[in-house]
């Protein structure tokens, strides 16, 4: 269905194979490569201060990844601007390694005023977009291109339990055109089950309301069965989470938790918070799908504009110079355009 | 010899390693690429090039396990040339888009200097087609039908004896543009003894020639050491067959011959098995690895360089691609005004030229004209004075006629008068 780019065949048998080939082999093969190779993948989170940013990207990776936790003598200040700052650590699982990139973004919407204050942000997305794009354009490429893309960026939302504030919109509206946004309610353990659903519903309202598109996006679901599986995490954001890296015992077990005069909440329970859903949905099951969204939807959307903007259209310079059979390929054309 | 066993170094070198304190779940990444792929589908592009007959289809037919509509081809092809055809296989939840590339008259022309040109085009433009989507502004590679070549099996004659320069040249010609793995053909028509000799020539003479056939690869711990041995096995003695010959009590795919039967899935009868192993289960991922990462970026590399891009001018600074490209336009833009500047002028010249034609032509008719004009009014002078003549003599006739009608009639009455008078 469709044009295949690139497909000049103009029939395509099937063919029935009439025993074991071995052609299923390929998915081990490209596993053990895959998981030579390693994995990249760089996360964002975007919020107030005070909001539990560090906490739960630590929570989530389980392990002291963000930044705050390991600069030495950090100290807790409201930086004057935004000033985006990363740090990479490699993490391992299972013979799996991943280098994990946090990247944090200190004095978002802490100023009185906080007008253009998702400037710095963007620049910075689009400065990695531009940074691969350099490099997929040498002439000697790398043979793996370094990957500082933002695939995800987590936006923090305090829970209010009212709407969305402007600052938000004006962020993720800007921002969803550029790289995938996975909001979250911050520290909802200050709504009740019931609030909490009010105001995952206004949330979700005011986001279509103003054409916001946070991930999955609908556009990119590539077949039913996707839009199956993301129309129901669509329903269903954004996630209200806790974050801790403290342990309790509640029941003989450890677990993760808040511990209140009232009571544990434990950020792995379900009941409690939707932590669980939100880390399953970063990595366990669409990690690969961020940063395949970011690679051929938000990187091409950079690349198309970045290339009309130069009016770099190699196809101009005749590029389809016909090899070797008809060494006059190039001049022939120019010449018909003439 | 004892081939060292490359490991590439661990990715991500100068960055802290972090232990986790529990199970985050990223050990599904592996998983959820090769979902994505599975969904996907695989592309896989096998080239066969050898002499007609020598039994790349079938080769082909027996490896897939399948029937791949084949016909037999003349040995009067005037050229080489492809014929390429594209297959949906399944296995499992696995979907291969295979694409078989059969040479056609391989070997079969007079004067075979030429032979390799049309397989080394027809390599080169899936090449330029992948980088023309990859250089379009609007593209759509991860959805792209990859035709570019992984793996080329080249066969090689059976005759026990050593490589044509044929096989030498063609295989020079292609081994930095695709994998290549050498193949002899029929491999039951040579005996054991002579089938080693004969391996250990090829090999030889492809060192001494410097073509650099596909290596299997070594940096993977888990089939390094299946590689390695698979590396000294080459080039596997194949024999196709998809006629299937009851022996023992199974039914086996071999040829069945007077003298015996040749089974191909016995490793002691011929190497298909390690073929098959080594192209399907083992190295595919691999072929279209380096495929596209050593031969396409090569091509790539120099396409781009032919045209004058560069990374770094003469004095060594890095120039932007952008920078380049401004220049090559610029300078492309000059070309063009010059050609459209030196059409115009021609297309002025030729104008003038017609223009002056037609004035010639003009003038001739006008002349012709003038001519013709003055010959008629010749001709009606001449004609004028002719009347005039015919009139004076017609008048003048008419004179003397009237004249003589006059004495006639004078005469009459005179003769009358005499007549009278006589009688009288």
């Amino acid at each position: 269905p469709g044009r295949v780019p690139g497909l000049t065949a103009g029939v395509i048998r099937g063919a029935d194979l009439f025993g074991y080939v071995g052609i299923e082999a390929v998915l081990d093969q490209m596993r053990r490569k895959t998981m030579k190779a390693g994995f990249e993948f760089n996360i964002m989170v975007v919020g107030q201060s005070g909001l539990g940013k560090s906490t739960l990207v630590n929570t989530l990776f389980k392990s002291k990844v963000s930044r705050k936790s390991c600069t030495p003598n950090y100290e807790e200040k409201i930086s004057k601007t935004v000033k985006l700052q990363s740090v990479s650590h490699v993490i391992e699982e299972k013979g799996v390694k991943m280098k994990l990139t946090v990247i944090d973004t200190p004095g978002f919407g802490d100023q009185i005023n906080n007008e253009n204050c998702w400037e710095p942000i963007v620049k910075y997305v689009n400065e990695q977009y531009e940074k691969y794009l350099k490099e997929e354009l040498h002439v000697n490429r790398k043979r793996r291109i370094p990957d500082t893309r933002v695939h995800c960026c987590i936006y923090f939302l305090p829970a209010t339990g009212h709407w969305l504030r402007p600052i938000d919109i004006e962020f993720m509206k800007r921002l969803g055109k550029i790289v995938s946004i996975v909001p979250v309610i911050a520290k909802a353990d200050t709504l009740t089950i019931e609030e909490r659903l009010e105001f995952k519903q206004r949330i979700r309202q005011d986001l279509a309301a103003n054409g916001i598109r946070v991930y999955p996006q609908k556009e990119y679901d590539e077949d039913a069965e996707d839009r199956i599986v993301n129309d129901r995490i669509r329903e269903s954001i954004p996630f209200a989470v806790v974050g801790t890296d403290k342990e309790h015992q509640v029941n003989g077990n450890k677990v993760l938790g808040r511990k209140t005069k009232w009571g544990i909440i434990e950020v792995e329970n379900a009941a409690h918070c939707e932590f669980a859903n939100l880390r399953d949905l970063l990595i366990r099951s669409h990690l690969q799908d961020l940063k395949d969204v970011t690679h051929n939807i938000h990187y091409e959307t950079y690349r198309v504009r970045r290339l009309n903007e130069s009016n770099m259209n190699f196809s101009e310079l005749e590029l389809s110079i016909r090899p070797l059979e008809n060494g006059n390929g190039d001049k022939s054309e120019s010449e018909s355009h003439l | 010899a004892i081939e060292k066993v490359e490991v590439k170094k661990v990715k991500f070198e100068g960055v802290r390693g972090l232990s986790l304190s529990g199970h985050v779940g990223f050990d599904s990444l592996p998983d959820q690429l090769v979902n994505k792929s599975t969904c996907q589908g695989f592309c896989f592009n096998i080239l066969c090039i050898g002499e007609t007959g020598i039994g790349k289809s079938t080769l082909m037919d027996t490896l897939f396990n399948t029937n791949f509509e084949n016909f037999e081809s003349s040995h009067f092809e005037p050229q080489v040339k492809l014929r390429a055809q594209t297959y949906d296989l399944q296995e499992s939840n696995v979907r291969l888009r295979l694409t078989v590339v059969n040479t056609v008259g391989f070997g079969d022309q007079m004067n075979k200097q030429e032979s390799y040109q049309p397989v080394v085009d027809y390599i080169d433009r899936q090449f330029e087609s992948y980088l023309q989507e990859e250089l379009k502004i609007k593209r759509s590679l991860h959805n792209y039908h990859d035709s570019r070549v992984h793996a080329c099996l080249y066969f090689i004659s059976p005759s026990g004896h050593s490589l044509k320069s044929l096989d030498l040249v063609t295989m020079k010609k292609l081994d930095s543009k695709v994998n290549i793995i050498p193949v002899i053909a029929k491999a039951d028509t040579i005996s054991k003894s002579e089938l080693h000799k004969f391996k250990i020539k090829i090999m030889s003479e492809l060192v001494s020639n410097g073509v650099q056939i596909y290596q299997f690869p070594l940096d993977d711990e888990t089939v390094a050491k299946v590689n390695t041995a698979m590396n000294g096995h080459l080039p596997f003695a194949v024999v196709g067959s998809t006629e299937e010959v009851c022996v023992g009590n199974k039914m086996v795919k071999a040829r069945q011959y007077p003298w015996g039967v040749v089974q191909v899935e016995n490793e002691n009868h011929c190497d298909f098995v390690k073929l098959r192993e080594m192209l399907i289960c083992v190295n595919m991922e691999d072929l279209r690895e380096q495929t596209h990462t050593r031969h396409y970026e090569l091509y790539r590399r120099c396409k781009l360089e032919e045209m004058g891009f560069k990374d770094t001018d003469p004095e060594c600074k890095p120039v932007s691609l952008q920078q380049t490209y401004e220049a090559k336009r610029q300078e492309f833009l000059v070309e063009l005004q010059r050609r459209e500047e030196e059409m115009r002028q021609m297309f002025v010249q030729r104008v003038k030229e017609k223009e002056a034609e037609l004035k010639d032509a003009e003038r001739e008719l006008q002349s012709r004209f003038e001519q013709l004009k003055r010959l008629h009014a010749d001709e009606k002078a001449a004609l004028e004075e002719k009347r005039r003549l015919l009139e004076e003599d017609q008048s003048s006739f008419n004179k003397r006629r009237a004249a003589a009608q006059l004495l006639q009639a004078q005469s009459l009455t005179a003769n009358g008068k005499k007549d009278k008078d006589r009688k009288k």
